[in-house]
């Protein structure tokens, strides 16, 4: 997790003329914010095939062919894809990884922002990065590229066996595995999903495929004992380092621990669950009937139901409160506890907890505009774009980043003054 | 016609059914037929099975039928009494060779178009039984070699042409740096979160065809679209999972490009000019997963042009010359209602619009959809014999003057090069997209 107790929460405003900075190349591109806002950042386009970086008005001393995917850390490095005469890197703050690559992407960071790694193509072989440091072995292919929460451990579903199209009896025998660290299991299965990596970093589970029909989870190579005929991503206990995923039997879906259910009922579909920050909390979004869509926590569905989805599950830090966003046709719905926001909104973000659990933000859009909402309440500014608002350590602060008008904004004003 | 209709015809060897029934037996196959009627079929395949009264009605709007001299084995009706009836009749103890024969009709020699449900007294869906059928040789291991290889290929990439992570987004921007040679600011905006439109295509474009990722990218840029594309996995918005019965695999693959619409946090989908993945998304891979309508509102090219031009977004500068005759492709008229935006979008885009008859939800399928052409060159001839209606169709349009096909789905469009090129129809044959691109407004093209 990011402390934010050294950023500058005193109540205020601070302002970069992003608008500015179109005058001064060919194009601009989607600004992005630093997560304590002090920072807005762009990629630039000077001429033909070349680009920088602008932040704060201030660009970026290389230039490169092409720049994409530019992203804050959450420790608030500035990172971007950058290729340079053919070969691509990730450039930190402006700086490049010496170590250059036929092709990167897929961009990962640590909880802390302290590490980053990337997924990598050299000579048509596939692997990891990490702080500039690749995989040692590489592979024909890979796919579901993961980096540990602390930062120090990768993985992949990668290719172990050769095989040619059309080959598919040779396929289902089993040429996929996963690798830990570059690093692939003994084991060899028809296909390796959606990877997981536990919290003190010893196992890593994924969802596999033994044939053609039978799904379940490996767990450092090692299958669940049981299979079914269809699982979805596994996530670890954040204490108990046991593996969870969604497993379907009979038509309905319910969440197994290593193989054995631990929920009482059944649904139409269940997934994306996520623990709570101390483990005593398991949540869910399922499908209690056909067509209608809620969260279910420990096994108990919310009553209020949603028509076509339901995302963006997410635990306050005391663990007690759950939030997600819900869409209801063509509109979108911040739900707390089991009840919606009084708000129909265009498009609503991940909600964000206070860290005491008493106030949740969002981002939101309502008619064509951006706005922040916290506790069910607009903030009364319609701004042209915000980033996900952050709270202050002790929870009576909010941090709000906007452009409005062409000018970026990152203000800390009371909670109150939107939540009342 | 430059070849005769009339051939005897060679079942193709097969090594996907081949290898498959080799390691069958009756008691291994009555496991897993009765396991799939049991366990996975309910009322809907009841209802069926007992209203039928074997009438024959169904035969009429079948293609196969019709180019095959009014064969009865090629009659809807008759390819279900060959697999499922006995299937049933027989409480699924039927034999390996049985199985063989079950697996070419059911995935060559129905494209699984649903104009025969429209024939039925009863408004049977026979094409629903087919898919049963497919479902049975999928859990038997006996599916056509090429068509399973694609959904391996689904399976590992989320593609269907086994496009690695890496050749995506790069074959996304080396697209967008041709397109800048001609609008020199143009972007493929790629991972842009809250952007209004998601746009998917299916593996074949960045495989074989990425100049329609440039002319969708003109025409987005042009019409002013807030667009993305994503650089992640769930691009693709074809399954052929869903037509080799491998349900769980289609839900996997809808499921990703759902959830990566999702995480983009777009208002809604535009798909590509592609039928039977506006089915998958819009019917089969939705449904399974849980959702009675998609998650996110799912645009097809066709309704998507229909409001550029409607809308003013895009104006075409001088109308396409050549007269064109326009095919309605199975999804997305039949099964998606866009036959009436479909015309409109023809008419103005092009100078002369010629209707070949039957039309809308009844035109003849391209039979190269459900799956058909993606079980490979083993049964090119049979898709080609299998289709003689739709040449002499053709053939009629171009009595009335047509010179240009357009076909705005995928499959169509190949299944329809091969029916062109085999009967010597003279046709060219073009997406919408080819033609929105050729005569739209433009800027010039002067540096920015």
């Amino acid at each position: 997790m990011v402390d934010t107790t050294n950023w500058d929460w005193s109540p205020g405003e601070k302002r970069i003329a992003f608008g500015e900075w179109a005058g001064k190349y060919r194009w601009v591109e989607e600004p992005a914010a630093s997560p304590d806002g002090e920072t807005v950042a762009a990629i630039v386009n000077i001429d033909e095939g070349e680009f920088s970086v602008c932040a704060n008005g201030e660009q970026w001393e290389s230039v490169f062919d092409k720049i994409w995917h530019l992203r804050f850390s959450p420790a608030g490095r500035l990172t971007a894809l950058v290729s340079e005469t053919g070969e691509w890197t990730v450039a930190v703050d402006g700086s490049p990884w010496e170590a250059r690559f036929g092709y990167v992407w897929n961009p990962l960071f640590s909880s802390s922002g302290e590490s980053i790694a990337v997924a990598i193509q050299q000579d048509m072989q596939y692997g990891m990065a990490v702080n500039g440091a690749a995989w040692q072995d590489t592979f024909a292919n890979a796919t579901y590229f993961i980096l540990s929460p602390d930062g120090t451990r990768t993985a992949a579903a990668v290719q172990t066996v050769d095989f040619d199209s059309g080959e598919i009896h040779k396929f289902q025998e089993g040429t996929f595995s996963a690798a830990l660290d570059g690093k692939p299991w003994d084991a060899n299965f028809v296909n390796v999903w959606s990877l997981a990596i536990s919290p003190d970093g010893s196992k890593l589970a994924a969802e596999v495929r033994i044939n053609l029909y039978e799904y379940t989870i490996a767990v450092n190579g090692k299958p669940w004992e049981k299979t079914f005929s269809c699982v979805w991503e596994p996530a670890f206990h954040p204490t108990r380092n046991s593996a969870v995923a969604p497993v379907r039997e009979a038509g309905q879906w319910t969440l197994a621990e290593e193989g054995s259910p631990i929920w009482q009922r059944s649904f139409v579909q269940l997934w994306q669950q996520a623990f709570s920050p101390d483990g005593s909390r398991l949540a869910a979004v399922v499908a209690p009937r056909y067509g209608r869509w809620t969260v279910a926590v420990d096994g108990s569905p919310w009553s209020v139901t949603f028509a076509d989805m339901v995302t963006d599950v997410v635990f306050s830090p005391d663990s007690r409160r759950v939030a997600a966003v819900a869409k209801d046709g063509e509109i979108y719905k911040v739900v707390a506890d089991g009840s919606a926001w009084g708000l129909a909104l265009d498009m609503a973000w991940q909600p964000v907890f206070s860290p005491d659990g008493r106030h949740l933000a969002a981002k939101v859009e309502k008619n064509g505009r951006y706005t922040i909402a916290v506790d069910g309440r607009l903030w009364d500014r319609e701004c042209q774009a915000v980033w996900d608002p952050a709270f202050s350590p002790d929870g009576s602060l909010v941090l709000l980043k906007s452009l409005e008008d062409g000018v970026y904004f990152r203000r800390v004003i009371p909670v109150a003054d939107i939540a009342g | 016609m430059t070849e005769p209709a009339q051939q005897s015809e060679t079942k193709a060897q097969d090594k996907g059914i081949e290898v498959g029934i080799s390691k069958l037996d009756v008691e291994r196959i009555e496991k897993v037929v009765t396991g799939v009627l049991k366990g996975e079929t309910g009322a809907r395949l009841k209802a069926y099975v007992e209203t039928c009264i074997h009438c024959g009605l169904c035969s009429e709007a079948c293609h196969y039928y019709l180019s095959h001299d009014k064969d009865p084995h090629y009659s809807p009706v008759g390819k279900v009494k060959q697999t499922l009836w006995e299937m049933i009749r027989k409480k699924g103890r039927v034999s390996p060779e049985f199985i063989k024969t079950a697996a070419v009709i059911a995935h060559t020699e129905c494209n699984m178009c649903k104009r025969c449900a429209q024939y039925c007294p009863f408004g049977i869906d026979i094409a629903y039984i087919i898919s049963v059928v497919r479902r049975i040789i999928h859990r038997l291991g006996a599916t056509p070699l090429y068509i399973q290889d694609t959904a391996h290929s689904h399976s590992v990439t989320m593609n269907q042409m086994w496009v690695k992570a890496d050749e995506w987004p790069d074959t996304l921007q080396w697209q967008e740096e041709e397109a800048q040679a001609e609008i020199p600011t143009l972007r493929i905006p790629l991972e842009k979160e809250g952007a209004e439109v998601m746009y998917s295509v299916i593996g074949p474009e960045p495989k074989f065809q990425a100049q329609l990722i440039y002319q969708a990218a003109i025409i987005m840029d042009v019409a002013g679209v807030n667009w993305t594309m994503p650089a992640t996995i769930g691009w693709d918005n074809s399954d052929m999972a869903m037509y080799t019965g491998d349900n769980e695999l289609m839900g996997r693959i809808k499921r990703t490009h759902f959830e990566t619409a999702a995480r983009l946090k777009v208002k809604k989908i535009v798909m590509g000019e592609c039928g039977h993945a506006f089915r998958s998304v819009y019917d089969m891979g939705n449904r399974w997963l849980g959702w009675k309508m998609p998650p996110i509102r799912i645009v097809h090219a066709i309704e998507f042009y229909y409001d550029l031009l409607k809308e003013g977004r895009i104006k075409i500068v001088k109308k396409f010359d050549q007269p064109v005759t326009l095919h309605d492709p199975c999804n997305v008229v039949r099964g998606g209602g866009l036959g009436e935006k479909s015309r409109y979008v023809a008419n103005a885009i092009c100078e002369k619009v010629i209707e070949m008859v039957p039309n809308y939800e009844h035109n003849y399928c391209c039979c190269a959809g459900g799956g058909v052409i993606n079980c490979g060159p083993p049964y090119k001839m049979t898709r080609v014999n299998g289709n003689r209606v739709k040449a002499e169709q053709l053939f009629s349009a171009k009595t009335k003057g047509a010179k240009v096909l357009i076909a705005p789905c995928h499959n169509c469009h190949s299944g329809l090069h091969d029916i062109v090129h085999h009967y010597g129809v003279g046709l060219d044959i073009k997406f919408f997209a080819d033609i929105i691109y050729a005569c739209m407004e433009k800027p010039e093209a002067t540096e920015a």
